[in-house]
């Protein structure tokens, strides 16, 4: 059996990286500011002093030319780990991730694959703004050769990341901030979690939630109200955008025939619609009311706080939505404190 | 314009953009002013001189790091505070925050936190100019990480190529975030560098707000007579950590020492020691009080404010 002791998702992909560095010495990372002293708000703390600065080391602010390094290292035999402090960052190098990566291996005739990890951190909150706080796995997701991941718990932050350093394909491994507090249990050695499949953070027959990064967290704050009137919800981590399995949410859907995907993400032409769009397909007998889908408001994201409120999609509109599909009165939720990032995220969940 | 006035204009702009910016400093703990503060404490001297030597409705792009531009090209402060504390008063209804400020009206065509991401939009704003023949040089402000961004070259290239009435100005404090220079350039000196380029080359060291001025004066007679696009490498010290009001000696990736003599000639006091020399203290002393009145009133202005409505969030995402 494996041991497993409580660690914070921050230490969770630094053991991840650690880990895999000290198996494999093709592995190495690197990209801007992940050398400095604050080491990507510590989520690549200790590899310097273990590995040296020929294996993790900070990069000029050249996102683009950076990734087609990375590309030229992976065919030749390394295994980079390219890591953004923000989504929004990385997206000065979608040429060469969706012209070039995604698609390499598919061209060579399955000769040469892309084993490559870009790790791209999602801002919220403290004004970030529009240029700080994109998520874009639906987008990048649409693209095939691509995995997409957005592990929610470190457990899956560790488990993940050693799977897609391991994996042979170019892996866009999406980190929301605020989970880099979140403590929660993790496998002392391995740990490897396979890049498919949602996981059940928490099982009900009422309705089914699928939820994406930090809206799992949301997802189950609702749960926790809910089942104080009663009704349990099922909370599915999608986790692994593409490519995506839906059989997890099948099952549930079966069972509960409601069925609400939160995606921490814009609704128009998203990952809730692919999900629907799914369930549709195998569950359409069993449904009891058509699937709901929230997310962000159509805007890009304001800096000023009540309207970055009004922009997020959280707890209170998770309850609003089952009381409404299960024809039940609006309860109460002036008491309840909802998590806010004043608070740092502390789980275990 | 004499030299009087001149330098006179010059400190009222460095000083503002100080007392406002000290104003941020005194007032964040509060925890009200809700948006990362990049702070421009050091670069004063460059935004008043550039701006200065500009026609005051030359467009003009910046960063996140602009503070100092905004208020260098607006002289207003209403609106700038009421922004900081997410007001609906503020330049955007709070929705822009520290790092998105403009002012179109006053030439602020836009600032990006998206690193060199505005370098090639000051291309199509000087092309545009151009165009329509009206005269306007189009300034670009960026720091010296974003010459590492290919963009910059691509820019710089079809600038120079295009004959674009581009004034490039590098704010150079040496390091991107922590990362020095010399961590990120294959190169020495970028000024040799861009001066391969068909482009003008300027540089300084100083924190004389009038020696900004003068170069950027003989940028734009080298511009107006050549049709070459001029670029401006301006170093300066950026007296606070990257991001926050604090100063971060602590964090051992630069040493204070390297601060000291950039404090002694500190940008608001040579330019203060200027003007008390040309106007007399008592001058200067009633400019600094009708200053910090109108800093002090825009902060009550902006605490006063409404927040905008919860409907704003999607008002104004097309036009
Ligand atoms: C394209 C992009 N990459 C990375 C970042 C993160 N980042 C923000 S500011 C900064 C450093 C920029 O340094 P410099 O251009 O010298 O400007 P300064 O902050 O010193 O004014 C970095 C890396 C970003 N905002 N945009």
């Amino acid at each position: 059996m494996t041991t497993t002791r409580q660690i914070t998702y921050r230490e969770a992909l630094s053991e991840a990286m650690a880990q895999e560095m000290r198996r494999d010495p093709s592995v190495f990372v690197y990209g801007i500011d992940v050398a400095d002293h604050k080491r990507i708000f510590g989520s690549s703390n200790g590899l310097v002093e273990e590995f040296g600065d020929q294996r993790c080391f900070s990069t000029p602010l050249s996102e683009d030319a950076m990734t087609g390094f990375g590309l030229g290292a992976a065919l030749t035999g390394m295994r980079p780990v390219h890591v953004h402090m923000r989504v929004d960052f990385m997206l000065l190098a979608m040429n060469q991730i969706v012209n070039m990566l995604s698609s390499h291996y598919y061209g060579s005739g399955g000769t040469t694959p892309v084993p490559m990890v870009i790790r791209a951190v999602v801002g919220r909150g403290w004004g970030q703004s529009f240029q700080h706080n994109k998520t874009l796995h639906s987008w990048l997701a649409h693209i095939p050769g691509l995995k997409v991941v957005t592990p929610s718990t470190p457990r899956d932050a560790k488990g993940m990341l050693v799977s897609a350093i391991r994996d042979d394909n170019p892996v866009i491994f999406i980190e929301h901030r605020w989970f880099y507090d979140a403590v929660g249990e993790v496998p002392e050695g391995d740990g490897a979690e396979p890049l498919n499949g949602c996981r059940v953070l928490r099982p009900g027959k009422d309705i089914t939630i699928v939820a994406t990064s930090w809206m799992t967290v949301e997802a189950l704050q609702a749960a926790d109200v809910l089942a104080r009137r009663g009704i349990t919800a099922e909370v599915i981590d999608a986790r692994t955008i593409a490519p995506f399995d839906v059989s997890e949410v099948v099952t549930s859907v079966q069972k509960s025939g409601h069925c609400i995907v939160v995606d921490n993400d814009w609704v128009h032409c998203g990952f809730g619609a692919e999900v629907a769009a799914q369930v549709y397909d195998h569950c359409y007998g069993s449904l009891k009311s058509p699937v709901t889908r929230l997310g962000f408001v159509p805007a890009p994201c304001p800096c000023t706080r009540p309207l970055e409120n009004a922009f997020y999609t959280g707890a209170t509109e998770i309850i609003r939505c089952v009381e409404e599909k299960l024809g039940l009165d609006q309860s109460d939720l002036s008491g309840e404190n909802f998590f806010s990032y004043e608070n740092k995220f502390k789980g275990p969940f | 314009m004499s030299a009087q006035a001149l330098n006179r204009d010059l400190y009222r702009t460095v000083y503002l953009i100080r007392r406002a910016e000290e104003a941020i400093k005194e007032n964040y703990l509060d925890d009200e002013m809700k948006t990362p503060m990049h702070m421009s404490m050091g670069a004063e001297a460059i935004a008043a001189g550039v701006c200065q030597a500009l026609d005051r409705h030359d467009p003009v792009l910046g960063t996140y790091r602009s503070h100092g531009l905004y208020l260098a090209k607006t002289g207003e402060s209403d609106r700038f505070f009421a922004e900081m504390y997410g007001r609906d008063t503020g330049m955007a209804q709070g929705k822009a925050g520290s790092m998105h400020l403009s002012a179109p009206e006053e030439g602020l065509i836009g600032t990006s936190a998206i690193v060199a991401s505005n370098i090639p939009v000051a291309l199509g704003a000087a092309f545009s100019h151009k165009q329509r023949n009206t005269g306007r040089v189009t300034a670009v402000f960026f720091g010296d990480g974003a010459i590492d961004e290919g963009v910059f070259w691509e820019s710089l290239n079809s600038a120079s190529l295009m004959k674009l009435p581009v004034l490039f100005v590098c704010e150079d404090n040496g390091y991107a975030v922590h990362i020095p220079a010399e961590q990120r350039h294959g190169y020495s000196d970028i000024a040799e560098v861009v001066s391969r380029f068909d482009c003008g080359v300027h540089r300084s060291e100083s924190t004389d707000a009038e020696v900004i001025y003068t170069l950027t004066r003989d940028a734009l007679a080298d511009m107006s007579a050549t049709g070459r696009p001029q670029f401006l490498h301006l170093k300066y010290y950026r007296y606070l950590e990257h991001v926050g009001v604090f100063e971060d000696f602590k964090a051992g990736y630069r040493p204070r020492d390297a601060f000291e003599p950039w404090l002694e000639r500190d940008p608001v006091k040579v330019q203060r020691e200027k003007v008390v020399g040309l106007l007399g203290e008592e001058a200067v002393a009633a400019l600094e009080a009708e200053i910090d009145q109108q800093v002090a009133k825009s902060l009550e202005f902006a605490k006063q404010s409404p927040f905008p409505a919860r409907s704003a969030v999607v008002e104004d995402v097309l036009a």
